[in-house]
């Protein structure tokens, strides 16, 4: 058992695909995945203000998104032949959209993968253009968390023996910091720094988004000295509790040009659900997630990326808890395994670096609002790779560069079981 | 054929009180020393189950029946016995059974223990609680002891019974409705006047009995509520009196006899002649001999070790708020849910025993137990592996801090067992901020908490003893 465990955690990615760093993993997904790389396209995106809407319903912004996406790929609703809906908790069945936009009989999915669950609405949509079923389909994502009246995330859970784990979402993922730290040497006070770097430029790249839910520079010393919520992660180290939509049209991507001079191409989708093993194999260390190591391999193999870190120009990534963005740097192929903190810390991935990741302020400033959120991280890469994003947060990657490429990373779940989805998408054919 | 005490374990639980910050904090009570505390997550039901756990450690037995005593029952018109059977791990053709009320009916399980063929587990228990600055609440203490009682054949027996007798009396000492959350005490000196003859009557019989004299005993414990009146009592027991412990864990009521008991046997010689004399509305004493088998027994958590071990650092606020008589404000999360009946049937195995499934062929440990291995994929290659009692390694922690907890902030621990299994637990009876990946640490039983009438039971890490 010892030999067969320790040969899986060396093997690497044998996709047959070569990736610059190489990655540790358990098992290989073996299955025919052939993408649908520039098959489908984006060609209107809508995204709403994130923050608490204590004035604004699951409708109003339903109805916000879906128009600003209409208007945005220049169409109506009436050109939209089928809708997929992600929203984990803020609504159940089609009718959750049909209603409040009025749709004629037409169908609606309404889906659910976690926090991953707007991607989730965005890629089933994507094969439903790909195969033809449909001509022109809309991805839109919603989430009310601030109804509730509670701290963090809740949600319903079916009946259980009351055995499940009952510790809370930050917690979960506060279990990287000291295994990351530990693992690789550094000590507390390091540790609090990186963490508190994450942070400190997400809210900064926030600061620059009208549309991020906190857009305000927050000092490291705030950061760091912010009320403990669980391990060493104080409530700066958490994504914004959040209420907003997001939504984009999608056609095949030879019709994209009808609609639009600039569309954006989708060049890898992949998703990855994990066994769940984490809190029971004692081979899994807490410093990665394999999902994620998976699905950035199955996307990078689509895309044909071999080196994600100098060839994409920027990445939208799951930053829910800083330790998440720190860890996700180093499975998504963007830094080596135990260097991702100095990578970060020397400034790599803020707006003016080799990689700008979450510049548009990511979960931790623009929110998290779960249905709406893949959504979101695309529509900043449909902003920035189109030359749209304000000026003051454009990032150099594209415009002086010219790199085409962005990448965007949804992530439910905890560290040991997770659900991954990972998607790259371009401004050019080819 | 011999019969008698063939196992025995106290439970101490870890926190005290020094029942000086009573009188700090109130200006009245406590006194000097200190008292045993169950954890918030403890209760009569799983101080049982971690007594009958020592009692058990590293035997081959397997009671016939779990006969459970408390005057605390975590449950009414439900059976507690049961959950410590189920935690046990113990065949459904074992009984279990509860006698509840007042502490004297932790005689009733003593004698059915000792009368009824085969090998009988007895588990007191008690959860003492007060009004504040009453005696109660500082002469109190929570505690549990189990007593297995069978044939000589079975398993050594350690201790034997020489003879007893009862007498009794309708008096109304301490009285306590169903519901209440502590007892009424009548004036202190009209239940020392009715102990006294009560007891030296059933002293004299006892001895008449057992068939030896006064000067023949070794050892004299004189247990009871009426602190007053086991002062007075012990005054004739001279230097043949072993301390009661109320000094240093409080009284245990139910458990206290036989936590007192167990300390005794701890120590004792082979040969040696003990008289246990119990005071709760009336007076029970019993002469009781060891045996040459005591001299190879090893407890495996003696209670000295136990009392020893304890916290004293619990602040008094904290003490009353995990006693109910503090309602602090709940973090703003959704109440926990209950346990549904048919999954946590379903799953008794896991959730009461710790039961897992180890993968014959890869020998992957699963917890919670899987029918699919993670390692392999051989589907219903099973064996049960009980982890109850396997030490362990912390890979990973946090203190959660939003959780709800009724004493936060929740400890989280990612734990590798010694041989192999890995589970995420909350962690217990430890500082957070003491808490380091390294640590070793071991299961305990303990109640998560309890939603719309319902405790929900399971298994925790704690540090490792010693």
């Amino acid at each position: 058992m010892l030999a067969l465990r320790k040969q899986r955690q060396a093997s690497t990615v044998a996709s047959g695909h070569n990736v610059k760093y190489p990655q540790p993993t358990t098992r290989q997904a073996h299955m025919s995945s052939h993408g649908i790389r520039d098959k489908v396209a984006i060609v209107g995106m809508g995204c709403t203000q994130f923050g608490e809407h204590w004035d604004r319903s699951v409708d109003d912004m339903l109805t916000d998104a879906a128009h600003d996406a209409y208007a945005s790929a220049g169409v109506t609703q009436d050109d939209i032949d089928a809708f997929w809906l992600g929203t984990m908790g803020s609504g159940v069945s089609g009718l959750t959209l049909s209603k409040p936009l009025q749709l004629d009989y037409k169908p609606v999915t309404r889906l659910e993968n976690m926090c991953a669950t707007g991607s989730e609405a965005f890629r089933n949509a994507a094969y439903a253009v790909a195969s033809g079923a449909y001509d022109m389909v809309m991805a839109i994502g919603v989430e009310k968390l601030k109804d509730s009246g509670y701290s963090g995330l809740t949600g319903a859970r079916p009946p259980s023996d009351g055995t499940d784990s009952t510790i809370t979402a930050p917690a979960t993922f506060s279990l990287l910091a000291p295994a990351y730290a530990h693992k690789y040497g550094l000590d507390e006070e390091t540790m609090k720094e990186v963490l508190t770097r994450i942070a400190w430029k997400n809210h900064r790249n926030g600061s620059l988004n009208p549309r991020a839910q906190f857009r305000k520079e927050v000092a490291k010393e705030t950061i760091a000295g912010s009320p403990l919520i669980a391990g060493p992660l104080g409530i700066f180290d958490c994504s914004g509790v959040s209420d907003g939509s997001a939504a984009a049209v999608l056609v095949r991507a030879e019709d994209a040009h009808k609609y639009c001079d600039n569309p954006l191409y989708i060049k890898a989708l992949s998703f990855a659900s994990g066994p769940a093993t984490g809190a029971l194999d004692s081979t899994y260390d807490y410093t990665t997630f394999r999902e994620v190591v998976a699905s950035a391999a199955e996307a990078y193999k689509q895309a044909g990326i071999t080196d994600p870190r100098s060839q994409i120009a920027m990445a939208e990534v799951h930053d829910c808890f800083t330790p998440t963005e720190l860890v996700l740097m180093e499975d998504l192929g963007f830094a080596e395994r135990g260097l991702g903190w100095k990578e970060a810390m020397a400034g790599t991935f803020d707006l003016d670096g080799d990689l700008p990741v979450n510049p548009d302020g990511g979960l931790k400033s623009f929110g998290h609002p779960i249905g709406a959120s893949g959504l979101r991280m695309l529509f900043e890469c449909w902003l920035q790779l189109r030359g749209q994003a304000p000026p003051e947060r454009q990032i150099p990657s594209v415009t002086e560069q010219g790199k085409t490429l962005g990448l965007t990373h949804n992530l439910g779940g905890q560290p040991g079981a997770a659900v991954s989805f990972v998607s790259v998408v371009g401004s050019e054919l080819g | 054929m011999g019969r008698g005490i063939i196992a025995y374990g106290a439970y101490v639980p870890y926190w005290r009180l020094d029942r000086s910050k009573i009188t700090a904090a109130m200006g009245s009570g406590g006194g000097r020393g200190h008292r045993a505390v169950a954890s918030y997550d403890e209760d009569t039901t799983t101080m049982g189950v971690e007594a009958a756990r020592n009692a058990l450690r590293g035997s081959e037995i397997v009671p016939d029946s779990v006969l459970f005593s408390t005057a605390n029952p975590a449950y009414m018109d439900k059976t507690n016995a049961s959950a410590i059977h189920a935690a046990l791990d113990l065949p459904q053709s074992s009984w279990a059974v509860d006698a509840g009320g007042a502490p004297r009916s932790s005689e009733a399980i003593w004698a059915l223990a000792a009368a009824n063929r085969g090998t009988n587990l007895a588990v007191a228990a008690d959860l003492r609680t007060g009004r504040p600055t009453s005696g109660d609440e500082a002469g109190g203490g929570d505690g549990a002891a189990a007593f297995v009682f069978g044939d000589d054949s079975v398993s050594p027996v350690l201790c034997e019974w020489l003879g007893g007798a009862v007498a009794t009396a309708e008096f109304t000492d301490r009285y306590r409705q169903p519901g209440d959350a502590y007892s009424r005490i009548w004036e202190e000196r009209f239940g020392e006047q009715v102990y006294l003859p009560l007891a030296n009557d059933a002293i004299e019989r006892a001895l008449a009995d057992a068939g030896v004299g006064l000067d023949a005993i070794d050892k004299i414990a004189i247990v009871g509520l009426h602190a007053r009146a086991v002062r007075g009592l012990s005054r004739v027991a001279g230097d043949k009196l072993v301390g009661d412990l109320t000094g240093e864990i409080g009284n245990t009521g139910t458990a206290h006899a036989a936590i007192v008991l167990a300390a005794v046997l701890d120590e004792a010689a082979p040969g040696e002649t003990i008289l246990l004399v119990h005071l709760a509305d009336g007076a029970t004493a019993d002469v009781l001999r060891t045996t040459d088998a005591i001299a190879d027994h090893a407890p495996y958590a003696p209670v000295r070790s136990q009392i020893n071990r304890g916290n004293d650092g619990l602040d008094y606020n904290k003490f009353l708020t995990w006693r109910g008589f503090l309602d602090r404000e709940p973090p703003r999360r959704p109440d926990p849910e209950r346990p549904g009946a048919p999954p946590a049937f379903r799953s008794e195995d896991w959730k009461y025993a710790f039961v897992g499934s180890r993968d014959r062929s890869s020998g992957a440990i699963h917890l919670p137990p899987m029918r699919v291995s993670m390692e392999g994929g051989a589907v219903d290659d099973m064996e049960r592996v009980r982890m109850a009692d396997v030490p362990a390694t912390i890979a990973t922690f946090t203190v959660d801090r939003l959780a709800f907890s009724l004493s936060p902030p929740m400890v989280a621990v990612v734990i590798d067992y010694d041989g192999g299994g890995r589970f995420q637990a909350e962690m217990t009876d430890v500082d957070p901020d003491e808490v380091r990946i390294g640590d070793r640490v071991e299961m305990t039983f303990r109640r998560l908490y309890s939603a719309e009438g319902i405790h929900n039971y399971f298994w925790k890490a704690r540090p490792a003893a010693g």
